[in-house]
């Protein structure tokens, strides 16, 4: 009996991908979907808290240049037990960065096999498909799967009180004795 | 054997489940595997495990035990590779079963109204009357087919 055909695996040209881990969990995300990789420690200072979401998932925001980007608790959005990250990835076209344990290796993808149709959960928004690599199945993530654009808008929301409430407290602050 | 009698016949394999039988068309079945290491990665389709990889095809595992039978099997013998229907594609699906299965011919029962969604009809063999299962609403998928699309198939096989 002959595999559908969406199941079936697709030759794609080569794509490098970087495999990494979350909560101690392999995944793998196209290299091109990547646009920087940072240490959580170069990061002091520069995050600002994003208080009272009910994206429980990001909890904070970094700027960088005229982009927001949030930062996304890789460990949450998988459900998976927390842990400490070490890496954040900045991803492209989507303002968003995930916080990941570290980085496992570059490696190339020559399938992807789509995820299969039982898959029936939110995971059909958080993948791509499946790629087999090295005798294990490695699920490759979608970038734009980390927030969804309701949550999106439902971040940009608290950022746009946040910076109402911060602008109404400088204005209405008392002037600096002369 | 009448030409009618004949006609009615179909194929069907029998996989154990603890101390249970239940039946498959033998259409559905692909193969029938030793267990392999199944490969868990974050989802939430609570009825799945995970998937295994047989001859570079990746093939979710679904353990139907707990609804049939009401809990996990403890000791897997074989994984029975079957195909379930998404509309007009078909995918397989691992079952784990507990014990060896067999390859019959049986006349195959409607199921009736007050049957669970997961019997597709039912079948008699050596004394015992044998549960033949609807992949389709027994297994996650997003859309469940309709119980009553088994009963279409099948007495479009019999007509």
């Amino acid at each position: 009996m002959q595999p559908s055909s969406a199941n079936r695996p697709r030759a794609l040209r080569a794509e490098q991908i970087i495999l990494f881990r979350v909560g101690g969990q392999l995944f793998a995300i196209s290299s091109a979907s990547v646009q920087e990789v940072r240490s959580v420690d170069g990061l002091t200072g520069t995050t600002q808290d994003i208080p009272n979401n009910s994206v429980t998932k990001v909890r904070h925001t970094i700027r960088r240049g005229d982009t927001t980007h949030y930062v996304v608790s890789g460990t949450a959005h998988f459900g998976l037990a927390p842990a400490p990250a070490s890496l954040i990835f900045f991803l492209r076209q989507t303002p968003t960065a995930l916080l990941i344990d570290g980085i496992e290796k570059m490696t190339t993808m020559t399938y992807l096999q789509a995820l299969p149709q039982p898959f029936c959960g939110e995971e059909r928004d958080w993948y791509r498909g499946l790629a087999p690599l090295d005798q294990t199945v490695v699920p490759v993530v979608k970038p734009e799967g980390f927030l969804s654009v309701a949550e999106l808008t439902l971040l940009d929301g608290v950022l746009r009180d946040e910076m109402k409430k911060h602008q109404s407290n400088s204005t209405a602050a008392p002037p600096a004795n002369p | 054997m009448s030409m009618v009698a004949e006609i009615a016949l179909e194929s069907f394999v029998l996989l154990r489940l603890g101390e249970r039988r239940f039946a498959l068309r033998a259409s559905q079945i692909v193969e029938l595997i030793a267990p392999s290491r199944v490969f868990r990665f974050p989802h939430r389709t609570a009825a799945l495990e995970g998937v295994i990889l047989r001859r570079g095809r990746i093939i979710p595992v679904c353990d139907v035990s707990e609804q049939l039978v009401g809990k996990k099997l403890t000791v897997r013998r074989f994984y029975l590779i079957a195909t379930r229907l998404f509309g007009t594609r078909k995918e397989s699906m691992g079952l784990p079963v507990s014990g060896d299965c067999e390859l019959i011919t049986a006349e195959m029962m409607s199921r009736s109204d007050s049957d669970s969604a997961h019997v597709a009809g039912w079948l008699s063999h050596s004394g015992d009357v044998i549960e033949i299962l609807n992949l389709e609403a027994l297994t996650p998928g997003p859309a469940a087919a309709h119980p009553a699309s088994a009963l279409l198939q099948h007495a479009e096989v019999r007509a």
